[in-house]
């Protein structure tokens, strides 16, 4: 079946075809495991996540909605295990450096250093629409440690409360707080340099 | 007084849970006289926002490959 006639023609060949799916799932599985850190728990979670959600993707005319939509299921599956570990108390401590980039990047009175300063970033609301950023993203966040990483995405990618993230893994309010706040120095460090700075793309 | 590494914290920690009056004092008496840190405060929003963007649409790039036409 031809999938000429433009965005609006919708047919389930058209979005979901075998190369499609392929990557999907192997994003959704490699998401998964990052958070739960369980090879068949996430792989479980991608599966049911993609049973539910393809059952309604042919109401889609863009592959990227039906990415959104998947992914919205696949976060929601990942959360409901997550809060389960909580409540049968199968708390999972998170080993991994704790390095504070904080020593790096002040001097010794608490100041920036002068090349560490940040400077102004330039249209941030046009950079989410470029692919070329959200590469650079990726390969950011692939740059933070492990156990910063984890708790970054716990936090801002499933939008699990401070205390919901606490319960679920052996970590205090305190350090959370900490370890999200070298996760953004982190990040924003790597932004900075690696796009905002490199001048106009 | 508030220095940058400590008011860089604050604004952290303003993302996950309210300052108290102390705080919200000594933060914004030294985003007053550091453009650095004034710059960080809005970053550090913007990384939010990317996150909440980055995991709503996990891959931009991939819908290029379903508009083009004479596709089978």
């Amino acid at each position: 079946m031809s999938g000429q006639g433009g965005a609006l023609n919708v047919t389930d060949n058209d979005l979901l075809d075998e190369q499609f799916l392929g990557q999907l799932r192997r994003q959704m599985v490699q998401f998964a495991r990052m958070q739960l850190q369980d090879e068949s728990l996430a792989e479980d979670a991608v599966q049911e996540a993609l049973i539910g959600a393809l059952q309604n993707a042919g109401s889609f005319a863009r592959r990227a909605a039906v990415k959104t939509w998947v992914f919205a299921i696949l976060k929601n599956k990942i959360v409901d295990i997550i809060r389960q570990r909580a409540r049968m108390a199968e708390g999972v401590s998170l080993p991994g450096e704790d390095d504070d980039p904080g020593e790096r990047l002040f001097d010794q009175s608490g100041h920036w250093n002068k090349e560490d300063r940040p400077n102004r970033w330039a249209e941030p609301d046009t950079a989410v629409k470029s692919e070329h950023f959200w590469r650079v993203f990726e390969v950011c966040l692939d740059g933070l440690p492990v156990k910063q990483a984890r708790l970054f995405m716990m936090r801002e990618f499933l939008e699990l409360e401070s205390d919901e993230i606490c319960n679920s893994l052996e970590v205090s309010t305190s350090n959370l707080h900490v370890m999200l706040f070298r996760a953004r120095l982190r990040l924003r460090e790597c932004l900075d340099k690696r796009w905002f700075q490199e001048g106009e793309r | 007084m508030k220095k940058c590494r400590g008011a860089t914290r604050l604004m952290s920690d303003a993302l996950e849970r309210p300052l108290t009056a102390a705080e919200k004092m000594a933060l914004r008496t030294h985003l007053l006289m550091c453009g650095s840190c004034r710059n960080f405060s809005r970053q550090v929003v913007a990384l939010r926002d990317f996150a909440r963007h980055f995991s709503r649409q996990p891959d931009a790039a991939g819908d290029t490959a379903s508009k083009a036409d004479g596709e089978d």
